[in-house]
């Protein structure tokens, strides 16, 4: 009985969601009188003994190089004949692109019942209850794993990562590793740009904007925070900004500290991508935006007034010049 | 070719959720029932384009669900597709829900099978990965571009931070999202050629729950929203900064 986490890695770096999972397990291993390990496929250029930092004793490793593009099927082999190699019983993922993919093999394949989009550490006392996010954040599900293992992917920004001392111990797994069936031909990352699910603010605007000339004063914005930029759909469908930068049920699902809405109603189907964010903030000129409602602060009045002012008095908290 | 849909039934993206019986149930009073909008918009239409191309492909659809899944599975008739399957039992939980396609999926044997990118009721994410390792075969989630040429697949799918474009033999797994295909509506022809589709109702396999919902819970109400008067905007920036601490 262990608990095993998976550590995603992108470009030969451990990812920043990979730290919240591994502090998850660490904490559900506490909670059930156990340990938590890692376990981590492919090279990567970081020093896995620090990882020890969020709680867990060891890093398994399979560290062969073509593990680094992930194909999913070869991935859950491997994690699935760890995870019964070192008698773990509960496995954790982050709920994120390459995670719940992973997640869902891995609990088909070794018969384990999965939280996917878990949004805490579960109830032990009686059983072994999990919440989750449900019908795109409007609600939260317990749900009950009854079988003998299980697999809970947890959703990005759910837990903040605690690192303390501690150092893993390293080892790398012996285990048979199949011929991927996936080949990755091209990978096209946006670069200069935060990545919108890892971010920790995010700014985003809205046909309020007029159109994609005017998006000056919210990339100013973003720029002075550190913030990812998004958008709401209308303006994804009418190409002011790119498609990934569309939040909301049918785009990206956002979970971040803070979330500044410029200029967009608030249409139920936005507020389900980005209604998991901890503080929200509003600027619209249509005091009945709906948006309001769901806010915890906000202006009326107009966003090309407010924003520049907005960048300004964060540079002076921030001794920008 | 032979291509298998999996259909979802959801309840609208407008419905406002509430829950009935200690909050052990969705409360379905007023809820509109549709197609799960992934499934809907971008693998099912995106299944159509390809059998516009080859006009010798077979789409079957899947669901699974009771009687009231019919007018959902109709309705996906009349889009496109030549006959579907409901497999007749309670959609329990993620792994008997794929389980069952799995078991369809074995005996039929397809060549594609796709899904929405996940459901807009239980947002798991799930289904694919299970039938995908359930019957044995390569998975590629959050696709945006599907091209088909001979044998192999170019699938282009979302990744953190940007996309990847992948090459992969069939049969697959898929699961789609924006980009693949522009959502169509049912014109009557469809609608009238639905009607007379093969709709065959099957039993489910044995096969075990792994899950229970406990229960369900609302989130807790917002404090409300603070306003700040626009001629104010440092109060705001000061209240993110020291009562927030958002920044």
């Amino acid at each position: 009985m262990s608990v095993l986490v998976y550590i995603d890695q992108s470009d030969n770096h451990v990812k920043k969601s990979a730290y919240e999972v591994l502090t998850y397990g660490a904490k559900l291993a506490a909670q059930m009188g156990t340990t938590a390990a890692g376990i981590i496929l492919g090279k990567v250029n970081d020093n896995l003994a620090e990882l020890g930092k969020y709680g867990v004793t060891t890093i398994h490793q399979v560290s062969q190089e073509s593990l680094n593009q992930l194909d999913t099927q070869v991935a859950a082999k491997i994690i699935a004949d760890a995870a019964q190699a070192i008698g773990a019983t509960v496995l954790v993922f982050s709920q994120n692109h390459s995670g719940k993919a992973i997640a869902a093999r891995v609990a088909a394949r070794l018969k384990a019942g999965l939280v996917a989009g878990a949004a805490g550490l579960p109830d032990t006392s009686n059983g072994f209850v999990v919440k989750k996010t449900v019908f795109s954040g409007k609600a939260f599900a317990n749900i009950s794993i009854n079988s003998p293992i299980k697999v809970i992917a947890l959703n990005p920004n759910s837990i903040s990562a605690v690192a303390g001392e501690g150092s893993a111990t390293v080892a790398e797994l012996n285990i048979s590793v199949n011929a991927p069936k996936v080949t990755i031909t091209a990978v096209n990352k946006i670069t200069g740009e935060i990545p919108l699910t890892e971010a920790d603010i995010v700014v985003s605007g809205g046909r309020g904007l007029k159109g994609p000339e005017n998006w000056g004063v919210l990339l100013d914005l973003a720029k002075v925070l550190g913030a990812g930029t998004a958008c709401s759909r209308p303006v994804g469908d009418a190409h002011w900004r790119p498609h990934h930068e569309h939040v909301g049920q049918t785009g990206v699902q956002v979970a971040p500290n803070l979330y500044i809405a410029l200029g967009i109603s608030g249409a139920i189907q936005h507020l389900a991508g980005v209604n998991r964010s901890k503080v929200m903030v509003v600027i619209n000129k249509d005091p009945e935006a709906p948006f309001f409602k769901a806010a915890d602060y906000g202006i009326v009045g107009d966003l090309f007034d407010i924003v520049p002012q907005m960048t300004a008095e964060i540079k002076k908290i921030k001794g920008i010049a | 070719m032979k291509i298998l849909v999996c259909i979802s039934k959801t309840p609208d993206t407008t419905t406002k959720i509430a829950f009935k019986d200690g909050n052990t149930q969705l409360d379905e009073n007023g809820v509109q029932w549709i197609i799960n909008p992934y499934d809907e918009w971008y693998s099912l239409v995106r299944a159509i384009e390809l059998k516009e191309k080859d006009p010798s492909a077979i789409i079957h659809l899947v669901t699974v669900g009771g009687a009231d899944c019919d007018p959902i599975i109709r309705k996906a008739l009349a889009l496109g597709g030549d006959e579907a399957f409901r497999i007749n039992a309670d959609s329990a939980d993620s792994y008997f829900i794929a389980a069952q396609i799995a078991d369809l999926a074995n005996k039929n044997g397809y060549d594609l099978i796709l899904t929405g990118k996940e459901a807009i009721d239980y947002n798991s994410a799930a289904i694919g990965g299970m039938v995908a390792e359930l019957v044995g075969a390569p998975y590629l989630s959050l696709a945006t571009l599907f091209e088909l040429s001979g044998n192999t697949a170019t699938i282009t799918r979302e990744i953190e931070g940007g996309e990847e474009v992948a090459t992969v033999d069939l049969p697959v797994v898929v699961s789609c999202q924006k980009g693949m295909a522009e959502q169509r509506i049912p014109n009557m022809r469809g609608i009238m050629a639905a009607r007379t589709k093969p709709l065959q109702v099957i039993e489910p396999a044995a096969v075990d729950t792994l899950t229970s919902i406990v229960g369900f819970e609302l989130p807790p109400a917002k404090a409300g929203c603070k306003m700040v008067a626009a001629d104010n905007v440092a109060e705001l920036v000061r209240l993110l900064h020291e009562e927030a601490k958002a920044f």
